[in-house]
């Protein structure tokens, strides 16, 4: 009887446990949501009161500036193709510095990568060495390395260049790390029982595994690179985003080659999205798989 | 026979494939060595060491661990002043001069070490050189500099760069200069000058375990308040900077992801039965990502002025894209059975999101959030170099600037710092809501 009695204040017990949990988690979750609101809130009134311009006199203007080079776009319509071509050598320069920091940052991160995966090391003992570079060459924002480069080698596409592939290096190295780790180790026995050197059981063991991810993570860091490239150029180191700010802070007069330079940007950024994702899925999902 | 055919089939198949393969290989090679070659002659290569200058990257590396202290005359009244990088706001007072400057009434003598000695005169300046001698330079208004040297005017070393209105002389001690207007010296010390506290500040040149003996006699406010406010290093306005950089991160990133979840149910294919509306918020997303931030940023830059505000809109409007996209193929991926379990019991729509379908899309949303605020931290801090504010802007005026290259590697460490920093937090964070819960 005793036993019944107990089990069913515990019933009851559990249940009163059960409500005062939840409201607790209630509690919890609206004090955090209310903190929350109040930070972002705050926030945005920190931000607008350092600012230039306040958030609400500005949103009224905010399409004045997209009409102005429309308007501008518009009525100089038969010039905007000549312009394109104008700036297409700009164009290629920024798609330049990108590629190539792509292909410079993902031969190191191939390295760094192999280096730094437990069970593929070369020097098992300095995998922590070599993460840590990885995570400061991640760190590094590019344009820190771009600026002090420029000042030393002068403008141009290299600075910004080699800015851009240090930090690729990091990024993709972690990444590729991260794939390394769910290569299957068989192979790689199976080359050393036959007297492999490490970069052959590498070459012939882990890279087939790996190749279609690692290609594919490339191809997204080229993507984000094209953006960086332009962000970079605007801070001087050529290519379309320096044109772009000669051709703003020129004031007025000069929005239709602004405007030109805005939709070859967007255009390369779309087709370079749209063929990157195409071979992403057909490299990770296998060409059979989607037909 | 049909098996030894088939074995010599299957041989011959083999090698054909690992030819094409040995094929492709090689052409993908050959492809990267034309484009290298192409990149050598479009970017300049060549040129690059032309341009490159060597004088740049060495005041880059001394200045980033070395300070110099100058000591100016005006030669027209031979008024002199002692003060650090020649700045005004770190002059030293005729008290607090450091020992290797001796003033008597007329002359000034300044000890550069290792018996290298400059005299400052009214109508002369001295420098005695060891295993080379005394030179002595006089300013007149009327000939230049005129000058002695202990050996003819044509065997001058190399470190001596003499013309009729210049003299410059760099030893290892030091650098003399002469100009008709006023002779300064200066003296190179190893570290960051003034780091803690200006030369004005009473706790100026007490040793560490000083300054703590006076904090724990209730100092502390003040000396607090003086190593905020240095002049020469505003820690303040630095610490400042690195926070409106944070903060243009943290708004930008919440406020996309708090713009695209409702825009990403709209966009997912299981939640939004009117074709339409989905392509019509898919073309959007594409449109707010293509545009990339740099032109949100021209944009917003002419609405709302120069400032973190602005930074932080670029931000939100670029990522509200990419998260939209994320979001809503997070969405597609969704369990039905969990949301008819709900409705099973009755739910209404709003009810059904919010028990059937967050607690599912919440580990993807949050983490990625968390991953975007690590990386917009850096992105940040680019943009504030644009739309002026935050660290990227200090960063750039002091390389302009190109004068105080021990800032610029003061706020280079602390960008690493504070990215590393989020870095490290956000995984934290991640874990702790994710794998806590």
């Amino acid at each position: 009887m005793a036993d019944l009695a107990t089990t069913k204040l515990t019933a009851d017990t559990v249940a009163d446990d059960y409500i005062a949990q939840v409201s607790r988690k209630r509690l919890y979750s609206g004090l955090m949501l209310l903190f929350f609101v109040v930070l972002m809130v705050s926030g945005f009134q920190v931000a607008s009161t350092r600012n230039g311009g306040s958030f609400w006199g500005g949103i009224d203007n905010f399409f004045d500036y997209p009409s102005e080079v429309v308007l501008e776009a518009w009525t100089n319509l038969h010039l905007l193709p000549g312009f394109m071509l104008e700036y297409l050598p700009a164009l290629l320069e920024t798609f330049n510095i990108a590629a190539l920091s792509t292909l410079i940052g993902a031969a190191f991160a191939v390295v760094l990568s192999l280096l730094s995966t437990r069970g593929l090391a070369r020097f098992p003992r300095l995998i922590p060495v070599f993460r840590r570079i990885m995570d400061a060459t991640r760190a590094i924002p590019e344009i820190v390395v771009a600026l002090v480069l420029i000042f030393i080698m002068g403008g141009g596409p290299v600075p910004a260049m080699i800015a851009i592939a240090i930090h690729t290096a990091g990024a993709l190295g972690k990444l590729f790390s991260e794939v390394n780790e769910n290569a299957d180790l068989k192979p790689i026995d199976g080359l050393a029982s036959v007297g492999a050197s490490w970069s052959q059981r590498m070459l012939l063991g882990v890279v087939p595994q790996v190749a279609p991810n690692w290609l594919s993570y490339a191809l997204l860091r080229l993507e984000i690179n094209i953006r960086a490239s332009a962000i970079l150029g605007f801070v001087g180191a050529g290519g379309l985003g320096y044109e772009l700010k000669n051709a703003i802070s020129w004031g007025a007069g000069r929005f239709d080659e602004a405007a030109a330079m805005f939709i070859i940007l967007f255009l390369t950024i779309m087709v370079v999205d749209q063929v990157s994702s195409y071979f992403r899925d057909r490299l990770v999902h296998g060409a059979a798989g989607r037909a | 026979m049909a098996m030894l055919d088939s074995s010599a089939d299957l041989s011959l198949q083999a090698t054909r494939l690992f030819r094409r393969k040995r094929m492709t290989t090689f052409t993908v090679l050959l492809a990267v060595v034309a484009y290298l070659a192409y990149i050598f002659v479009a970017f300049d290569i060549p040129g690059l060491w032309q341009r490159a200058n060597a004088e740049n990257a060495k005041t880059l590396v001394a200045d980033a661990y070395s300070y110099k202290t100058h000591v100016t005359m005006n030669n027209r009244n031979s008024e002199i002043t002692v003060s650090i990088e020649g700045d005004r706001k770190a002059r030293y007072t005729e008290e607090n001069e450091p020992d290797w400057v001796s003033r008597s009434d007329e002359t000034t003598e300044i000890d550069l070490g290792d018996g290298h000695l400059v005299t400052f005169a009214p109508n002369f300046i001295t420098f005695d050189v060891p295993d080379f001698g005394l030179m002595t330079f006089e300013v007149s208004r009327s000939q230049g500099v005129i000058q002695t040297y202990p050996v003819d005017a044509d065997q001058l070393p190399d470190w001596i760069s003499a013309s009729k209105n210049r003299v410059g002389i760099t030893t290892d001690a030091g650098r003399l200069s002469v100009t008709r207007n006023r002779s300064e010296v200066f003296r190179y010390f190893n570290g960051w000058e003034l780091f803690f506290f200006a030369l004005e500040s009473p706790y100026y040149g007490k040793s560490f375990g000083e300054v703590v003996g006076l904090a724990l006699n209730g100092e502390a406010a003040a000396i607090f308040h003086d190593f905020w406010h240095n002049p020469l290093w505003r820690h303040g306005a630095v610490a400042w900077a690195l926070f409106e950089t944070i903060l243009m991160a943290f708004l930008g990133t919440l406020g996309a992801a708090i713009l695209a979840l409702p825009l990403a149910f709209m966009a997912a294919r299981n939640f939004a039965p009117f074709f339409a509306v989905r392509f019509a918020v898919r073309r959007f997303f594409d449109f707010v990502r293509g545009v990339d931030a740099l032109i949100w940023t021209i944009i917003l830059t002419r609405a709302f002025g120069l400032g973190p505000l602005t930074g932080a809109l670029a931000i939100l409007i670029t990522d509200s894209g990419t998260f939209g996209k994320i979001f809503s193929e997070a969405l597609e991926n969704v369990d039905g059975k969990q949301i008819e379990g709900i409705q099973s019991t009755g739910a209404k729509p709003l009810q059904r999101y919010r028990f059937g379908v967050l607690p599912q899309i919440t580990p993807v949303l949050l983490s990625q959030v968390l991953y975007f605020l690590e990386s917009n931290t850096r992105s940040a801090t680019v943009i504030g170099a644009i739309t002026g504010g935050g660290i990227g802007l200090m960063l750039v005026q002091a390389i302009i600037t190109q004068k105080d290259w021990e800032e610029v590697s003061y706020y280079i460490v602390l960008i690493i710092l504070m990215v590393m920093f989020m870095d490290w937090f956000s995984g934290w964070l991640r874990k702790r809501l994710i794998r806590g819960k």
